[in-house]
């Protein structure tokens, strides 16, 4: 019977959240019921994730094929180090973002929630799949399917400017959807599969160096959108029109962290590190994601929404993870993969804080913001955690992978990289800082008084992630071994003996 | 004694409804209805076990019309390729005749019995067409099936007469210049069966004679396929013809012709020489890349969502051109498998088009808001999912046509058909949200005044075939393995 779990898993995991759509939309005129749903697929779904470590852990991949999708390709998963890693981070974040979502949507009535539930779910489901797939076409599937379940999340407000947030968003996402077929039927055509292989699939081949560069353009423009690489990044800022929890989950973890991840899969996985070098291909990667880290820190000073600087911030760190795997050596490669989690913590906290305020306090605008950390010391207290770690300050977990960012810099000999991390750091501390300043020491305007802390279901999470950030640097094998997992990934990619 | 004659029964069924179906109008108002439903599951049946017994025997099923040998009698066959084409073309019959049977009534009100009689003419044609290894007897279905077409249109709006006329003159140009092309290939080989030409051509080298009688009949059944620059009468004819009768030939119509184009391609003519001697698959497959972009630029400029809907078709036989063009298995399975795909989203999306005409009057995007998802929240599902397998999206049919279609290019290093691919699917993803744009997000006019409409949805008679037609998108797209190695390789010609 255990064996049996196990070798189902995978494909139950992607199942349950598509599985309680349905039920969502049914439940939609009773918002308990229907939150009830979310919760249970939450939980089902994490501990099916839960069950395939063991396995993981001992060096082993879980493998399930479904069906043939096309010849010589199947509908198949295999899980390997890199993808529980990422399921782990995704399902196990959902569980505190539906709690969350409870306290959000009791505090502010927010419209067509059903939507935004069903929504929600379908796009785990993408999500785990992803993370999950076992060759091309299977990644291609689900991120396809993520792109159409997050287009309700983005025109959200359903007016002209969400509407045309709404079409540029697909225009991206569904053309780099497209590259990403294509470029798939060439390597299809040039090696006769499209298994990911720890090592990259292309590599050892000998293939023309003109169509390389090509098909990597390509991909990269495919994993682009989602990971928000510029230009390819202005979807991102404007879908934070939808409700916190949305954004904090999905767009601080679920959809962009599969552009990142897909990033990791391109360049370990189907180029493979030997390849990307042989070919040049690392600068042009590295080149793209430096500019991004950079740009967008600037971008998010000029940001007076408190969402949108955040949002701009999450486009600064997704790149990080890109130029990290960029680096082509082991200590980048588990900067990068360490990097996924840590962001995911860190951005998920400051996501909550702005909607524990916003919820409370109907403060959006960085402005009002003054005197509010005496009102609420825990949900200030747990945004200053998350914007030290973004900075890359000790004890938070973000200080970690950054170290390992650094040092992956060394390694390669790119300087340029090592400056673009030190500069960037500089450039969170100084576009945080404010906002840290004006709760804390900044008095509060004339005439109002103290109002408390939000409802106990948003404090109680977020107060939870940024604990987790913490815990996360200083036990960072913590609850599912997320450290080993991102060695064995890493070792996988580079051939090595795991992480430095 | 049923296994002998299956094969005949199919068009004599249709052709004996045409018959039945005047007659029977003095019974009652709705036996006509009946007599062609009955009429197309009969042909369903037949179909599906002629289908069933030359896969299983790996054998072609050829049958002599009343003893005849040929090549002086006239021979029907039924092998993989046409008896697949005929179960399509049947099935897809059912389900719009299901749909119709309020529409017909509703639209075209007192034509039910002329109506019916003609499609079930246009289906004995059709089924002719396929069957038939002759190639005059091909002609003659072909005018049957093209006459019955004309008149179908014809039942339309105020101005489906005057499409009617110029899909007339443009159709009677093509099958023309089809019988023209088999006039010259009887003049030289001395038969018209089509074993019988095939054994003769394949042995020796064409002579100029019969290299034009080839060009002829391609450019005729070109225009029967509505394939660029010969699509000229498709636009209007769908767009003023009525729901039902659009949703019967939008599907099937240019599918036959496809069809007759593969087979004369790869099975009438030596097909080495075909590919490689005379540059006519280079010239189908670049009209039928121009026709893709061509669909799509215009589609994105309709106001209507069936003049959109019949560019999108020509775009969509560029598909099968293309396909048929690269002459090669891939393309041959690309091409196959599209018109398969094709024919059920087709269907899918042009019976929706009825199921809203009947709602809302007609079929103008500007009279589409967003009252539409809450009216007719299945039918407008329906539709989504077949926009998202017209636009090519895994895991419906749609994206796995295109799939072979890029490996296939790919193939023979052909990367400017992959990037007329992607413009074309990129070019269908605006023209499908522009409407879904309008269905899901467009507010209504005055809004704030209005209360939330009701629910408004369609028939069930209406809303089932839709469901399950736009349902088995899905099945399509992750079965397309089984279709491809149990149904369309049998197909492949010998020489691949």
């Amino acid at each position: 019977m255990p064996e049996n779990w196990i070798a189902h898993a995978p494909f139950l995991a992607v199942l349950v959240s598509l599985a309680a759509t349905p039920l969502i939309l049914l439940a939609s005129r009773r918002p308990n019921l229907r939150e009830f749903w979310t919760l249970l697929a939450a939980a089902v779904k994490f501990g099916l994730v839960l069950s395939l470590l063991p396995a993981v852990r001992a060096g082993g991949t879980v493998e399930q094929t479904l069906l043939t999708l096309a010849p010589g390709i199947s509908l198949g998963f295999r899980v390997d180090a890199f993808g529980l890693y990422f399921a782990l981070i995704a399902s196990g974040l959902w569980i505190l973002t539906s709690f969350y979502s409870i306290g959000y949507m009791r505090g502010n009535s927010e419209e067509k929630q059903t939507r935004y539930f069903a929504s929600f779910a379908v796009s785990l489901s993408a999500t785990i799949g992803i993370a999950f797939a076992g060759n091309l076409l299977t990644f291609i599937l689900f991120y396809e399917l993520l792109t159409l379940a997050t287009y309700p999340l983005v025109i959200h407000k359903e007016n002209r400017e969400a509407i045309r947030a709404g079409r540029q968003y697909l225009a991206f996402a569904l053309s780099a959807g497209l590259l990403l077929v294509v470029g798939s039927a060439w390597i299809y055509a040039q090696t006769g599969s499209l298994e990911f292989e720890a090592g990259g699939m292309l590599s050892g081949g000998d293939h023309p160096a003109g169509m390389m560069r090509v098909v990597f353009m390509m991909f990269l423009a495919g994993v682009g959108v989602k990971s928000g690489i510029m230009p390819l990044h202005s979807w991102l800022p404007a879908a934070m029109v939808a409700p916190t929890p949305v954004s904090a989950l999905l767009h601080a973890v679920a959809v962009v962290k599969s552009g990142v991840f897909g990033v990791i899969r391109m360049v370990g996985f189907v180029f493979g590190p030997e390849a990307m070098g042989a070919y040049g291909l690392n600068l042009v990667l590295a080149v793209f994601a430096g500019v991004t880290v950079i740009l967008a820190s600037l971008i998010a000073f000029q940001q007076t929404n408190l969402k949108k600087r955040l949002a701009y911030s999450t486009v600064a760190h997704l790149s990080y993870v890109a130029l990290g795997a960029a680096l082509l050596t082991q200590a980048g490669f588990t900067g990068a993969i360490l990097h996924i989690s840590a962001h995911a913590t860190m951005k998920i906290t400051l996501f909550f804080c702005a909607g524990a305020i916003y919820v409370h306090t109907h403060k959006s605008e960085i402005g009002e913001l003054d005197g509010i950390g005496r009102s609420m010391p825990w949900t200030m207290g747990a945004f200053i955690i998350g914007s030290l770690g973004l900075a890359g300050l000790p004890p938070i977990n973000g200080f970690l992978s950054k170290w390992f960012l650094l040092q992956g810099s060394l390694d390669a000999g790119l300087l340029a990289a090592m400056g673009v991390f030190l500069l960037s750091g500089l450039l969170n501390a100084a576009y945080f800082f404010p906002i840290i300043m004006r709760a804390f020491f900044r008095p509060s305007p004339a005439g109002e008084k103290p109002f408390g802390e939000a409802s106990p279901f948003m404090v109680v999470p977020l107060c939870l992630t940024a604990f987790l950030s913490v815990a996360l640097f200083l036990f960072p094998n913590l609850f599912v071994n997320l450290y080993d997992l991102a060695g064995l990934a890493v070792s996988g990619i580079t051939g090595g003996e795991g992480t430095p | 004694m049923t296994g002998d004659h299956s094969v005949v029964l199919i068009p004599v069924i249709f052709f004996t409804a045409a018959l039945l179906v005047p007659l029977c109008r003095r019974g009652s108002r709705r036996w006509p209805y009946w007599v062609a439903l009955v009429s197309s599951l009969l042909g369903v049946a037949a179909s599906g076990e002629a289908l069933w017994r030359t896969l299983s025997t790996g054998e072609a099923i050829h049958y002599h019309l009343a003893g005849w040998r040929p090549p002086m009698g006239i021979e029907l066959i039924a092998d993989p390729l046409s008896a697949f084409f005929c179960l399509l073309i049947t099935v897809v019959t059912v389900f719009v005749l299901w749909h119709g049977r309020s529409l017909v009534e509703s639209e075209t009100p007192g034509k039910a019995v002329p109506f019916y009689s003609c499609v079930m003419l246009l289906l004995g044609g059709l089924s002719g067409i396929l069957l038939t290894g002759d190639l005059f007897n091909l002609y003659v279905f072909l005018e049957i099936s093209s006459i019955a077409g004309y008149a179908l249109v014809a039942i339309g709006d105020k101005r489906a007469p005057v499409a009617s006329f110029r899909y007339l003159i443009l159709g009677t140009i093509g099958a023309s210049l089809y019988l023209l092309g088999v006039g010259f290939l009887f003049m030289t080989v001395g038969s018209l069966n089509m074993g019988d030409i095939a054994s003769v051509l394949q042995t020796r080298a064409m002579s100029p004679v019969e290299i034009s009688a080839l060009l002829l009949i391609v450019l005729g059944i070109g225009v029967k396929m509505a394939l660029f620059p010969l699509h000229g009468w498709l636009v209007d004819a769908y767009t003023h013809a009525s729901s039902t009768a659009t949703s019967l030939i939008a599907p099937i119509g240019t599918k036959v012709a496809a069809y007759v184009l593969i087979r004369a391609l790869f099975y009438l003519f030596d097909t080495d020489l075909v590919r490689e001697g005379i540059p006519v698959m280079n010239a189908l497959a670049v009209m039928g890349a121009v026709g893709m972009l061509w669909g799509g630029v215009l589609a994105m400029a309709q106001t209507d969502l069936k003049r959109m809907l019949a560019f999108s078709s020509v775009g969509h036989v560029g598909y099968i051109a293309l396909g048929i063009g690269l002459a090669s298995p891939l393309g041959f399975i690309a091409a196959v498998l599209h018109t398969l795909n094709h024919s059920v989203m087709k269907a899918v999306l042009f019976l929706i088009c009825g199921s809203l005409r009947q709602k809302l009057g007609d079929n103008a995007l500007d009279s589409m808001n967003n009252s539409l998802r809450l009216r007719m929240p299945w039918t407008m599902a329906a539709f989504t999912l077949a926009a998202i397998s017209m636009i090519g999206l895994p895991p419906t049919a749609g994206f796995f046509s295109k799939w072979y279609l890029v490996l296939g290019s790919l193939e023979q290093g052909k990367w400017h058909w992959v990037i007329v691919i992607v413009l074309s699917s990129l070019f269908s993803v605006v023209y499908f949200f522009r409407v879904l744009e309008r269905v899901y997000l467009r507010p209504q006019e005055g809004a704030e005044e209005e209360p939330a409409p009701a629910r408004d949805e369609s028939r069930p008679s209406m809303l089932a075939p839709v469901l399950i037609l736009s349902a088995s998108l899905l099945l399509l797209g992750l079965g397309n393995v089984m279709i491809v190695n149990h149904l369309i390789r049998p197909m492949l010609p010998a020489g691949f």
